[in-house]
């Protein structure tokens, strides 16, 4: 374990623990941001520089205004002063389960153990066409579903317009 | 002769070098990185700020001309009658704000609104670390994502904004962060993909080799720059209009507007914190222009072959282009009033989004000619499929705009 990847971990986990631990709910969602980009800096400590940026570009510059504008728009953002009412022990143990779970379908699956494949220049072309060619049916459906997304939007905004009238 | 230019030309790097080779030999390795790094950032955190410095007295003085005034003009040399045409006052004005006190209201988030200017201007500053400044001048050479990493970090100020808004417990503040959030990330699309046509054509995002694709000739002299194709050339302006929206300038500084809601989401900042705020804003205009210029000015490259001008030093050209697209936005602001909220959003996504988009298939189209048709011929039926929905948008939006119809935003 490298001290750089040391720092990054740290700042992620601890990040994330505040993300779901601290009163208000802007401050969770400010740590989550810090998540997000200690994630970005785990992918560029692996040389995934493209899938790194993106991450910072789609998840720190608008995913995180996302969350803020939801927060914002829809509850106070006063802290309550009451303490947490619900016992986190199941939560936790949901947690671990889950981790275990993913962590042994890792470690049996033969990815681990396939030899990395050579670093190729990943230029705008080939990702072009690898997007258009291999792994065009996950990117149809998910234009398909932010379509759906959009005009859903497009309809409750319409009705709220009508509404008003 | 040419040889001297070269060497002046170099001279930045030559002079990094010369330091380098004053360590002791016996440095270890990571000291070693570490002082390259430190000193490829002075350079940076010394030009830039002080262009920011002289662009205020600059600003300041060519909106009183345009006023008919006559601008700061007092301020040289202390205890003498020297007076530098009043180019002293960013001095001045740097020690007014060092001694201000720091007020922070009883209310705010007193975390998120001291964490708010830093979390602004540190994304900023790493937006310099990709342009290319000159000749084998870039501090972060990144060959296959540079310009993803500039809009990556450009895009993480939009938060820092919100930050600042939300923190300071006042409605103003939250307003104008609400306005700027929105705008920001209207504007962020036609930003994107005006510069996306860029890479379509060069197949790359390194700025670097942006800027070496566009040192061919055409006839002997003219430099093919990206703004002499007519894809290029509208893409350009989009560019631009977007990055004034980026970067809060009038007529799209909706989010500051000193007279509607005093300074948007910095109201509650005053002192040094404040003058952070209008730091970053500044430099981030600044690198705007700069990504501009490199993607299609040239970058460091002079307009034409010619021997006179390619003497002058490659950082000299982009210092050079830089400063006059400052002195463009002086003039604008001087001249253009400010938008409604809903014109602002409507010419985002009803004018700016159908350009980019229309502008992505010309250059498209460009690129897949090239060998069919003559230069000649590509060139006026490009630029023609561009200014016709260019005057069908703009006649669609006069119309809309006779008919006075207040919606308030």
């Amino acid at each position: 374990m490298t001290l750089p990847f040391a720092i990054i971990a740290g700042l992620t986990v601890g990040s994330a623990i505040a993300a779901m631990s601290l009163r208000n709910l802007v401050h969770c969602a400010l740590s989550l941001v810090l998540t997000f980009a200690g994630l970005a800096g785990l992918y560029l400590q692996l040389n995934a520089e493209f899938v790194g940026f993106t991450q910072i570009l789609v998840y720190v510059g608008a995913v995180s205004i996302l969350i803020v504008f939801a927060i914002l728009l829809t509850r106070s953002t006063e802290p309550k002063d009451e303490p947490a009412t619900v016992t986190p022990w199941i939560g936790i143990a949901v947690a671990i389960s889950a981790f275990l779970t993913m962590a042994l379908a890792v470690l049996a699956s033969p990815v681990g153990k396939r030899a990395a494949s050579p670093m190729g220049e990943v230029s705008v072309k080939t990702l072009g066409q690898k997007l258009m060619t291999d792994y065009v049916l996950p990117l149809e459906v998910m234009a398909l579903l932010l379509t759906a997304a959009m005009l859903g939007a497009v309809i409750i905004a319409m009705k709220d317009k009508e509404g008003s009238r | 002769m040419a040889e001297l230019f070269a060497k002046l030309d170099a001279l930045p790097v030559t002079l990094k070098h010369l330091l380098m080779g004053l360590l002791p030999g016996a440095t270890p390795e990571w000291l070693v990185s570490v002082v390259s790094a430190v000193l490829t950032i002075t350079p940076i955190l010394a030009v830039f700020p002080l262009m920011f410095a002289l662009t205020t007295v600059i600003e300041r003085k060519g909106l009183g001309r345009i006023q008919n005034r006559i601008g700061p003009n007092r301020v040289g040399i202390p205890l003498t009658d020297i007076r530098l045409y009043g180019f002293g006052q960013f001095i001045a004005d740097g020690i007014k704000s060092l001694i201000k006190e720091d007020v922070v209201p009883r209310a705010a988030d007193k975390v998120v609104h001291f964490l708010a200017p830093i979390a602004l201007l540190i994304p900023v500053l790493l937006t310099y670390s990709v342009l290319p400044f000159g000749k084998s001048m870039v501090p972060l050479d990144l060959p296959q994502t540079g310009l993803l990493f500039f809009f990556a970090v450009g895009a993480s100020t939009e938060l820092s904004v919100f930050m600042a808004g939300w923190s300071s417990r006042n409605k103003y503040s939250l307003l104008g962060a609400m306005r700027a959030i929105a705008q920001m990330v209207s504007y962020e699309i036609p930003l994107i993909l005006s510069s996306l046509t860029v890479v379509m054509i060069t197949g790359t995002l390194s700025l670097t080799a942006i800027v070496q694709s566009q040192s061919g000739v055409h006839f002997g002299f003219l430099h093919n720059w990206h703004l002499f194709t007519p894809w290029g050339l509208v893409g350009f302006f989009l560019f631009l209009t977007a990055a004034a929206a980026e970067a809060n300038r009038t007529p799209f500084d909706l989010p500051e507007a000193e007279s509607e809601i005093i300074a948007g989401y910095f109201t509650e900042y005053s002192g040094f914190k404040f003058a952070i705020f209008f730091l970053a804003e500044y430099l981030g205009l600044f690198a705007m222009c700069g990504l501009g210029i490199t993607l299609f000015l040239g970058g460091w490259l002079p307009p034409l072959n010619i021997a006179p001008l390619t003497w002058i030093p490659s950082w000299c050209w982009f210092l050079g282009k830089l400063s006059a697209l400052i002195v463009l936005f002086i003039w604008l602001r001087g001249t253009l009033p400010r938008l409604r909220t809903d014109q602002l959003m409507a010419f985002a996504w009803k004018f700016l989004l159908p350009m980019t988009l229309i502008n992505l298939v010309v250059a498209a189209l460009w690129y897949l000619l090239r060998d069919s048709l003559p230069l000649y011929a590509r060139w006026p039926l490009c630029f023609a499929m561009l200014a016709v929905p260019y005057w069908l948008l703009g006649r669609g939006f006069e119309a809309k705009f006779t008919k006075r119809e207040y919606r308030y935003a």
